[in-house]
């Protein structure tokens, strides 16, 4: 198993080999209902309570095809800029596995919906063409629960139950051209590309593209050639690679893994691997039963897609401004660095800050809040940021409330810890906690004087000339009002009473 | 001309999990080779300037709209399973004990 891999250190790989890399995404559409029947896709519900006789595969169903999952396969190629085929065709793929109830998958062959086209991603301040092969619709499978392992695992179980709610679910498969010349950076390359693909598919609200729900899968091919080779090393084919992190992971454990192969002087078995999400490693999933002779042949049951011209020219008008253009044009109107544009990306914040600043924030503020304290909260929570119980709305006036001079910053992260406990908007929160911050109260006067009159020793060395031992009386201050006056207003204070007489 | 072999139909039928002694390997090897033979025939049409025939009725873009149509009852669903469990399919294990 991987636990006994050999590994060759990353940089020392990269002097005497290339890394070729490949992918295949899998992308769950958000379709209201299956590929081929009127059954409902919502995610959670009871087992095998969303299926008929269609999705069953049992004799004499009919399948249709559904018009939306079309028109969003058609719409996924266009921003990739494929060529859509004028002439497509569904086919059956052939095997027996306990998740497909017909026997075969409805998927497409030789006739895709979409073909040639590529994603441009941007790596480390270069841009990186990934060439797409092809774009085709299919349906997913249903989903095993495996019994009595000790792990839940295929391996060691007793039995296995199914459940074929997911068994139908439109499904488009994006499949590039092998990717070479990434070199140390292909780890990054494919992750790159997965996050540009992801974004894409959310653009056009083609699915919801949650990885950890399964919506967006990645199988990653990688190969090595010795530095200098013309011809592709053999490759393998990692599954099951369900984060972006783990596409990242999984790149470069299977070059340092396939380097030690080859080191020794073996050959890379053509085979395809599981990714272990915990200890990042993949190990061999062959299979005696792995049938790869799947007898496609044209689907006799579903008629030709022929879309015309007319039609893919009202789904190229649909399409929304897409993710690469809308950061061009968003990087512009704040004025920023690519560099910083890529951590907003990379971090999912873009969307949020938009509408941050759409609600009425200064593009920096908006872009403080969320790539800090909120990053920070929703990584310690395990959650994405725009889950957070956090509107852009509220975020927005909170910055207000910040430049109205109403709030400190600090005071700020105390309003935010309100609203994420769910106590309202941030003025509700500061009217029930009592946070604003203090003028020149006659609570805050009393604090100031206090301060003085409490350290005779520090106001003489502030007298003599040291101006700078202030500091420790603002600190008292600030600590005697909770945080809640504003520091520059307290330090004002004090240099008046302490040196302006 | 022989151009299905005992190996090819024992491989077939594996792929279509079908338990086939030799000796059925023998005679279906032999027929199939009739079928194919009887098959090939078509090619023998004069067709060269006939477009293929990619299906038999002469429609494209059957589409349906997406909208939710009523699923089955899972009890209906699963009083066809040969074995059910916890609402779901049963099926023996999938890997074998060498795997």
């Amino acid at each position: 198993m991987s636990t006994t891999d050999r590994l060759v250190d990353y940089d020392e790989l990269l002097t005497r080999y290339e890394p070729v890399i490949g992918l295949e995404t899998h992308v769950e559409l958000g379709t209201a209902s299956k590929m081929f029947c009127g059954c409902s896709t919502t995610f959670g519900a009871e087992p095998n309570t969303q299926t008929c006789p269609v999705c069953l595969g049992m004799p004499g169903s009919l399948p249709v095809a559904n018009a939306a999952a079309v028109e969003s396969t058609i719409q996924i190629g266009l921003a990739l800029g494929c060529s859509i085929a004028s002439w497509s065709r569904f086919a059956r793929k052939n095997y027996f596995y306990p998740d497909i109830p017909k026997g075969y998958q409805t998927s497409q062959f030789d006739e895709p919906l979409c073909v040639d086209g590529f994603l441009d991603v941007d790596v480390e301040g270069r841009t990186y063409r990934v060439e797409i092969e092809r774009v085709h619709l299919e349906e997913d499978t249903g989903k095993n629960l495996h019994v009595g392992g000790a792990t839940g695992r295929i391996h060691g179980a007793d039995h296995s139950l199914v459940d074929f709610n997911r068994a139908g679910i439109p499904l488009v498969e994006i499949v590039t051209r092998p990717v070479p010349g990434a070199g140390a950076l292909a780890p990054e390359v494919a992750r790159a590309y997965v996050t540009e693909l992801r974004e894409i598919v959310q653009a056009l609200g083609a699915s919801d593209v949650r990885m950890e729900q399964g919506s967006l899968r990645c199988d990653v091919n990688i190969s090595l050639n010795p530095t200098g080779a013309t011809e592709l090393g053999t490759r393998t084919e990692t599954k099951n690679v369900n984060s972006l992190r783990s596409v990242e992971r999984a790149v470069r454990f299977e070059m340092r893994r396939q380097a030690a192969v080859l080191d020794d002087g073996g050959r890379v078995v053509q085979e395809t691997r599981h990714f272990h999400e915990d200890t990042g490693t993949t190990s061999s999933g062959r299979s005696k039963e792995e049938a790869t002779d799947y007898r496609y042949f044209p689907e006799p049951d579903l008629v030709p897609l022929a879309p015309d011209a007319d039609w893919i020219e009202t789904l190229r008008a649909g399409l929304p401004e897409l993710p690469a253009a809308r950061r061009v044009r968003l990087q512009e109107e704040w004025g920023i660095s690519g560099t910083e544009m890529t951590w907003l990306a990379n971090a999912g914040a873009l969307g949020l800050v938009e509408q941050t600043v759409a609600a009425g924030a200064a593009p920096g503020d908006a872009r403080k809040w969320w790539l800090g304290d909120l990053a920070r909260r929703a990584n310690d929570t395990g959650v994405e940021l725009g889950e957070l119980a956090v509107t852009p709305v509220q975020v927005a006036q909170l910055c207000g409330l910040v430049s109205a001079g109403t709030i400190n910053d600090k005071l700020a992260r105390q309003v935010l810890d309100g609203v994420l406990a769910g106590q309202g908007d941030p003025a509700q929160v500061v009217e029930a906690q009592g946070l604003a911050v203090m003028g020149e109260s006659d609570e805050l006067v009393a604090a100031v004087e206090a301060a003085i009159a409490g350290a005779p020793d520090v106001i003489a060395k502030v007298q003599s000339g040291k101006v700078a031992a202030l500091g420790a009386l603002v600190g008292a201050v600030m600590k005697t009002t909770r945080g809640k006056a504003d520091a520059p207003t307290v330090k004002r204070m004090l240099e008046e009473r302490v040196l302006g007489s | 001309m022989s151009s299905i072999s005992r190996d090819d139909v024992a491989h077939l039928a594996r792929l279509a999990r079908l338990a086939v002694t030799d000796e059925e390997l023998d005679r279906f090897a032999g027929q199939l080779d009739q079928v194919l033979a009887a098959v090939a025939r078509v090619g023998d049409a004069a067709v060269a300037d006939v477009p293929p025939m990619t299906h038999a009725v002469p429609l494209t873009n059957v589409l349906r709209a997406d909208v939710v149509a009523p699923s089955l009852s899972r009890d209906v669903v699963l009083a066809g399973a040969p074995a059910a469990e916890d609402d779901r399919f049963r099926v023996p294990r999938i890997l074998g004990d060498a795997e």
